[in-house]
């Protein structure tokens, strides 16, 4: 567990008070309008930011102001990098590389400098001066040299903010590499919604300083009562596993672990067994009361109406619906008791909730049109 | 030229010589600690280390006279010590040499730190730098232009003075006559043969420093301090 109690007051009256869990394991994504103070936590992390509070790595303590505790930057073993990528310009690539690895004291073979080097597409540009190299490039030599640390937790500052879309798409695969291969928990901070729900695996959201919202990634994304802003594209983000691959059809049968149910999308080549995450979104979704026999959707599973919120256009609204059928198996209109399995939202306009009686705790048949893989 | 003009250059050249090398090792935390410093002391130690670029320094070398003469408390000090008295001596003048070139080391290194990009240093600390490896390791070497910078404009500046050097030093061959002292009494003696050697000298010398230190100094990288 990452534990984080920060408070803050700056003389120009701006004030954070944020008292944070995060997993010891996957990606947490601190996200917020610029000023909500996601930046402030980072560097609070880092140690690089005075505030008053606790901050603690699993048995670790990094600060703790009650006993008057407090390890500077330098002694804490963490991998920073933020969005301009604050290279050495007076060493070459691999300069850079071993400055942290050399002061961390860690075999180059432990540190597997080589391996990240690889990871990163680095090797060609070893002798090269970060003047010469372009921003795409010099953000992959900053994520490289703060893994060669061997860090304990790696926190990315908008890593990406600085790119343009050709870079981003460069450097977004390296950090589901990274994210997916090392066992090394990583708090990445952005305002890009888009890189978020690919990347992490829980959501904080801050606003103001303080913290409006936190959990794991598909419940976070499938509330209804935060701002999360993403419009035309909200929906959930799902963690399944292929469980079976249809050759003939060229579908791959996605498993959802908690609802106990499956839902087919196209094969893109990952074994049965893989671990996959999907992207759901509101608007692919549509909601009947009953199982639908002549529909071309082949994605229909039972769930409950768990809640329904005003949509931003006032001819729609979102449902939260809870995957898996309760114990009144879904037929009709019967109530039933909560499932527990993976929500989802749906997007359905207002006058269709009203025709079909969608409150909750209703059961309903779930048609989902497209399931799009993230990996 | 006569030996004695060359005893002068000799003097000359250990005087500045010994007056960088200490500037550069006092100054260099002093001017890392105003570039850096919130403190609001900061504009007095600014503005301390500036006076010398703003007083004449005849001024300079009378108060130095006063403080280091037999009733000054320098003086005193430095007697009760049993170091004698430092006037006239070229421990005295080298004393007055750092106080008077200050503002050409503290000023061009101070710049230099002051251009110093804090995220470099912050992504030094992330990697395990402590401040002095920060320092060393980072600092120095991105601030290099600002060194160069700073011992040749130390160095050169020592080579001119005059008024302080009067006023403190005196005239005395081996110990206190300096070139600009030298070339002085030249003039002063219709000598003008051995004025223009010292004069012509001094000419090419300070074209060829500060030739060199342009062309050694060009900038080189998106950040660094050179001549401002």
């Amino acid at each position: 567990m990452i534990e984080i109690r920060l408070k803050l007051a700056r003389a120009t009256g701006y004030t954070l008070d944020v008292a944070l869990s995060l997993p010891e394991r996957g990606v947490s994504a601190l996200v917020g309008p610029s000023g909500c103070g996601k930046t402030t936590v980072l560097r609070a992390l880092a140690g690089l930011e005075r505030t008053q509070g606790r901050v603690a790595l699993g048995p670790t303590v990094w600060q703790d102001d009650d006993l008057g505790l407090f390890v500077p930057t330098h002694k804490r073993a963490i991998g920073y990098v933020i969005q301009e990528a604050a290279l050495f310009p007076h060493l070459t690539v691999s300069g850079n590389i071993e400055y942290g690895r050399k002061r961390s004291g860690v075999d180059p073979a432990v540190a597997r400098t080589d391996a990240v080097i690889d990871l990163l597409g680095l090797r060609a540009l070893l002798t090269r001066r970060p003047e010469g190299l372009s921003g795409g490039e010099r953000q992959r030599v900053a994520i490289a040299r703060a893994l060669a640390t061997s860090p304990r937790l790696l926190l990315l500052d908008e890593p990406l903010a600085a790119l343009d879309a050709a870079r981003k798409s460069e450097i977004l695969p390296y950090l589901e590499r990274l994210a997916a291969e090392l066992a090394m928990p990583i708090v990445f901070v952005s305002h890009a919604m888009d890189e978020v729900i690919r990347l992490a695996d829980h959501l904080v959201l801050l606003r103001d300083g303080r913290v409006r919202a936190a959990g794991p990634m598909a419940e976070t994304l499938a509330r209804l009562d935060l701002p999360l802003g993403l419009g035309e594209e909200a929906g959930v983000v799902l963690q399944t596993r292929v469980g079976e691959r249809d050759l003939q059809w060229h579908l791959a049968r996605l498993d959802l672990p908690a609802a106990h149910c499956h839902l087919w999308a196209r094969d893109q080549g990952h074994a049965t067994g893989t671990a996959v995450r999907v992207r759901v979104l509101a608007r692919d979704v549509s909601l009947t009361r009953a199982p639908q026999a002549d529909s071309s959707i082949g994605n229909q599973v039972p769930g409950v109406v768990e809640a329904l919120a005003d949509d931003e256009h006032p001819a729609l609204a979102l449902v939260r619906v809870r995957l898996g059928s309760g114990t009144g198996t879904g037929t009709g209109s019967g109530r039933s008791a909560a499932p527990s399995g993976e929500p989802l939202l749906a997007r359905v306009t207002r006058r269709s909730a009203q025709a079909l009686n969608l409150v909750p705790g209703v059961a309903v048949w779930v048609q989902v049109k497209t399931v799009a893989l993230m990996e | 030229m006569s030996p004695q003009d060359w005893q002068a250059v000799r003097l000359t050249a250990a005087l500045a010589g010994l007056t960088t090398v200490l500037l550069l090792i006092f100054g260099t935390p002093l001017a890392w600690w105003l570039a850096r410093t919130r403190s609001r002391l900061k504009p007095l130690w600014a503005a301390l280390v500036a006076m010398p670029l703003v007083l004449p320094p005849t001024v300079l070398g009378f108060y130095l006279l006063l403080l280091m003469g037999p009733q000054g408390p320098v003086g005193q000090f430095t007697q009760a010590m049993g170091w004698g008295r430092l006037p006239f001596t070229f421990t005295g003048l080298v004393i007055a040499s750092v106080l008077y070139s200050m503002p050409f080391v503290v000023q061009p290194l101070q710049q230099a730190f002051e251009a110093l990009p804090e995220r470099v240093l912050e992504a030094a600390a992330t990697l395990g730098a402590s401040p002095l490896d920060r320092f060393f390791s980072v600092a120095v070497p991105l601030a290099r232009p600002g060194f160069v910078t700073a011992a040749v404009l130390g160095f050169a500046h020592t080579v001119g003075e005059f008024g302080v050097v009067l006023m403190i030093g005196g005239n005395i061959p081996g110990s206190t006559r300096v070139l600009s002292v030298a070339l002085y009494d030249h003039v002063e003696a219709t000598e003008f043969d051995s004025a223009h050697r010292l004069a012509a000298g001094m000419v090419l010398f300070a074209l060829l420093v500060l030739v060199t230190l342009y062309a050694v100094n060009r900038p080189r990288r998106e950040k660094s301090a050179g001549l401002t």
